[in-house]
């Protein structure tokens, strides 16, 4: 097996040292009934142009050469080639978590970027070093204000990603059980915005947060203000979820949350059929002590010179156990690692730049899509996404587009009945003129079905 | 009277002191205008932002560092130089399974059609997407010996939160959650931090004087009210529990499930399987066992496989075959615990696990673990007349030491865990499992040739010399790197987590 480096005669050698007659004595333990005597039912060992060809084939089976308008929590960005020289450098790619300061300043100082940059967008005074992703960084948030505020309810707007709604469901599930106390969702107005009037009805005394996502999950950026003023005059905090990171570069910042959660995936991670991605949890400064996940902080040594640290480690479960802020351990150390890549290339100027491309292209695309009053919430400031409601079903528009090599936008009925035949499309910087005039050219054909 | 120069210094075999670079944080290198980056041009009319955002468009702008692609380059590759990695040697980690990261895992998952797969394309477009998931699924049922598995949760107590979850949707079916999990003293930290959250009573249970559950004890321990053991086996001191069919059966007597943490598989993957010896559910590691990169603390993945009694309780969705051999995603399960993830989890992990066990095979992966607990027992030999053996039970993958008779000298296994960073090691992991006093866990893996081991062990008798003879060397320890021991203290009681312009705020 070409990844052992032992020959026979060093293992037989080994074993004499060591004082074993064979390999199965080190085994003996293992209860006889219990000891596999058979070799594993999987594949041959495989060559390495055969693990090549295997995945090719994969691959081939997957959608290739096809323009695409979905986003829906996953985007389709560049990603600059710096990003992927760097993290396959084994220093970063094959290091463990940084406990052992002193030989992984590497990846302390870039982690240590990361949260200054996370920071610097969102307009949060702290961020950690990242959590698995944007959806389980909801429940952890929703926890985190629980533990701030000592109350346990939740209210939470439909307009979140529906998928990360249901990780909040599962976690929440027992809680609920005992407590008594349900996750109270909050429905859209005309405009595609939180009911405002509805969430002022629901907070009382016992809502720990409101849960809102900003540019929502129809694209459509709500009202940060006026939902901080409501949630927080009875003592709830503000939890603001960012899916589309790109938008901070030109969307206005939720300063008035208290906690701000994200999906760093647009800066420079592959959408990779849904992970590995970058979720981050940034919050005010007096929140920190109860912030889950790692954070790196920067401190010195006896001689004076600057280093970096993991730091209030006895939040974490490796210390308090069962009495932890959570159980998490991992954070997505080398997504991140991407994501400071990416923002390191962009910059102050780039990120902006970015930003504005997308809001032009989303711009026209929902122009030329939406001709013919297909879009819907028009008014409302948007930012890479859009719905489009179409006569026939979003499956039946969906199979004329991908005809065509289009795969059209997401079928929302699914998740959003009440809004008949609509799909949620999204255009990017990568997304070009010619694909979204093709595609404007056939959503526009009356189909014959439908016309009848 | 000795003076300094008679005083034994180690001789380090493997490393060479070299310069590295220095290097600021990227921000204080940033200057106005300096660019990295340039876009395609627009196709399709500029817009105002203003316009179109009114009072949502930004009116400040993010501090983010203004820089040219070649400082971009020296940067972030002056600051990988300064971390040590599997690349560079040997990572004795305990329980941390720090393997060779096979770089074929890195370049398929890079493909053009799996890298850019969009997890809400059409099933049709997704058949190479799912059929990775589902070869994989059926791959890690037969390693080990289960009926259903998920693949949703994004690390490894991410699966144990879902393992546990699982447990309870199972006595909740039947009537009841049951109120207590317990956990033996020696296990991982995530596992009360897990059945904590998922509402449920930690009963600690302390192990016997092998390291290992005391079969009586447990006996009295597990009543009605228990919904679960959570066991790590082998060990965190690296023993397997040979009583381990008893355990079962004292918990299924009484209703309850045994619940193993996978974390330790790779000393059993090949050799035995879990699913045969009594486990209800587990989780993997795909980022130990498996060999996907830790990249610096994650990306990991931590399946869940369990048995047919649980599998009606599984995340949605699940990877289903119709009978003309196209893959669906079924997400009709009513009695789900829901999602645990948006999503399907950490796709570009499964490539990689996949393509390791594609690449081992049975007769590799059987080597694979036969190399790793031959390994650790080498260790074992080499080093036990110097390090205390605090349980003399025969070592799997991972062997722990105590540094009883290092203390006697004022040394603590944290010290020698520094002073193994000059002789070019990572250190092993320091102070865990709990059960053993200053533990030294060492975990050397299959990955290490003998010439790796040699030195090794060499390095650890060395600096066992220093501590009888000159245990200033090792309490002052390391000597070699950028930075000596950091501070600590005063970065918990004055966190500073980011940085801020100079007179800007909180710096010195």
């Amino acid at each position: 097996m070409r990844y052992l480096p032992k020959s026979d005669a060093e293992r037989a050698a080994m074993l004499r040292e060591i004082g074993a007659s064979s390999i199965d004595d080190l085994f003996a333990i293992i209860p006889e009934e219990y000891r596999l005597t058979r070799d594993l039912a999987i594949p041959r060992q495989m060559g390495e142009s055969e693990i090549v060809d295997h995945f090719k084939a994969a691959a081939a089976k997957n959608a290739n050469g096809y323009a695409s308008f979905l986003g829906a929590g996953v985007y389709r960005h560049y990603r600059p080639v710096l990003i992927d020289a760097i993290v396959q450098r084994g220093e970063f790619l094959t290091s463990y978590t940084p406990y052992q300061a002193e030989i992984t300043q590497g990846t302390l100082q870039a982690i240590f970027e990361f949260q200054t940059m996370i920071c610097e967008l969102t307009g949060m005074d702290i961020a950690n070093a990242s959590m698995y992703d944007g959806s389980t960084a909801a429940p952890e948030a929703a926890m985190m204000a629980m533990r701030v505020t000592g109350r346990d309810g939740v209210v939470v707007a439909r307009t979140v990603h529906p998928e990360y709604r249901e990780v909040m469901r599962t976690y929440a599930q027992h809680r609920e059980a005992s407590s008594g106390h349900a996750t109270e969702e909050i429905g859209y107005g005309d405009d595609g915005r939180i009911d405002l009037a509805a969430l002022d009805a629901a907070v009382d005394e016992q809502t720990a947060c409101v849960l809102v996502q900003s540019p929502n999950f129809f694209g459509v950026i709500e009202d940060i203000p006026a939902i901080a003023a409501i949630a927080q005059k009875k003592g709830a905090l503000l939890v603001v979820a960012i899916a589309e990171a790109v938008s901070l570069g030109i969307v206005r910042p939720p300063v008035e949350a208290d906690v701000v959660i994200m999906e760093a995936q647009s800066f420079g991670v592959a959408p990779s059929f849904g992970g590995p991605f970058c979720g981050v949890i940034a919050a005010k400064e007096k929140y920190v002590r109860q912030m889950p996940g790692r954070l790196v902080g920067e401190t010195k040594d006896s001689q004076g010179r600057r280093g970096f640290v993991l730091t209030l480690s006895t939040r974490e479960q490796h210390i308090r156990r069962e009495k932890a802020t959570s159980n998490i351990c991992t954070n997505q150390a080398l997504v991140a690692l991407m994501a400071t890549v990416f923002m390191t290339v962009y910059g102050k100027e780039g990120i902006k730049d970015l930003a504005l491309q997308n809001l032009a292209k989303a711009d026209y695309a929902a122009k030329t899509l939406g001709a013919g009053g297909k879009l819907l919430f028009p008014e409302s400031p948007r930012f890479n996404e859009f719905v489009l409601r179409s006569e026939e079903t979003a499956e039946q528009l969906n199979a004329r587009l991908l005809e065509h090599k289009i795969i059209g936008g997401l079928p929302l009925h699914k998740w959003y009945p009440e809004l008949g035949n609509a799909s949620l499309w999204c255009a990017t910087e990568l997304t070009t003129r010619l694909q979204m005039d093709s595609a404007a050219e056939i959503v526009a054909l009356i189909p014959a079905a439908a016309a009848a | 009277m000795a003076t300094e120069t008679e005083k034994f210094v180690g001789t380090t075999r493997k490393v060479t002191a070299h310069l590295t670079q220095n290097e600021g944080l990227s921000f204080e290198k940033s200057a106005p205008g300096k660019k990295a980056y340039r876009l395609a041009a627009l196709d399709v009319p500029a817009v105002d932002p203003k316009s179109l955002l009114g009072g949502a468009a930004r009116e400040d702008a993010a501090e983010l560092p203004e820089l040219s692609e070649i400082e971009i380059i020296r940067h972030f590759t002056r600051l990988s130089t300064w971390n040590y990695a599997i690349d560079l040697g040997m990572y004795p980690l305990g329980s941390c399974t720090m393997k060779y990261n096979p770089r074929v895992n890195e370049f398929v998952s890079r493909l053009e059609g799996i890298a850019e797969a969009h997890p809400y394309q059409p099933e049709e477009l997704s058949q190479g997407s799912l059929g990775i998931i589902r070869l994989l699924q059926k791959c890690l049922l037969e390693i080990t010996g289960m009926e259903a598995i998920t693949l949703q949760p994004a690390a490894g107590a991410h699966g144990e939160f879902t393992g546990i979850l699982l447990a309870r949707a199972y006595h909740t079916a039947k009537g009841n959650p049951r109120r207590n999990v317990i956990i033996p003293d020696s296990a991982h930290g995530t596992n009360p931090a897990t059945a904590a959250i998922c509402g449920y009573e930690v009963v600690n249970f302390k192990s016997n004087e092998r390291g290992g559950i005391d079969v009586e004890a447990l006996a009295q321990a597990v009543n009605e009210d228990t919904a679960a053991l959570m066991l790590t086996n082998p060990s965190t001191i690296g023993v397997f529990e040979n009583e381990i069919h008893r355990i079962a059966d004292i918990l299924h007597a009484k209703g309850a499930l045994l619940y193993m943490d996978g974390a330790n598989m790779n000393a059993l993957c090949g050799k035995t399987r879990p699913g045969d010896f009594g486990v209800d559910v587990m989780h993997l590691n795909l980022h130990k066992t498996f060999s996907t990169p830790h990249g610096g603390g994650g990306p990991g993945s931590g399946p869940v496989a369990c048995k047919g009694i649980l599998e009606p309780f599984l995340p949605v969705p699940v990877v289903e075959e119709a009978s003309d051999g196209q893959l669906h995603l079924n997400y009709e399960r009513p009695q789900s615990v829901g999602r645990v993830r948006a999503f399907y989890g950490n796709f570009g992990m499964f490539v990689r696990a996949l393509a390791y066990i594609l690449a081992n095979g049975p007769d590799g992966l059987r080597q694979t673990t036969e190399d790793a607990v031959l390994n650790a027992n080498y260790i074992r030999k080499k080093l036990e007349d110097v390090y205390e053996l605090p349980y003399s039970t025969p070592s799997m993958h991972e062997v722990v030491f105590s540094d009883r008779r290092q203390t006697r000298n004022g040394v603590k296994t944290g010290d020698i865990a520094k002073r193994l960073i000059d002789y070019g090691f990572h250190p092993y992991t320091v102070s865990f499992p709990l059960i053993v006093h200053g533990a030294l866990m060492i975990e050397p893996t299959e990955s290490e040739s003998r010439e790796e081991l040699d030195l090794f062990i060499d390095a650890m008798r060395q600096i066992a010399r220093e501590v009888e003879e000159n245990p200033q060397i090792v309490l002052d320890a390391p000597h070699s790197t950028r930075v000596s021991r950091l501070d600590e203290t005063t970065a918990a009681r004055r966190p500073v987590l980011r940085w801020k312009k100079q007179g800007a705020g909180n710096r010195q």
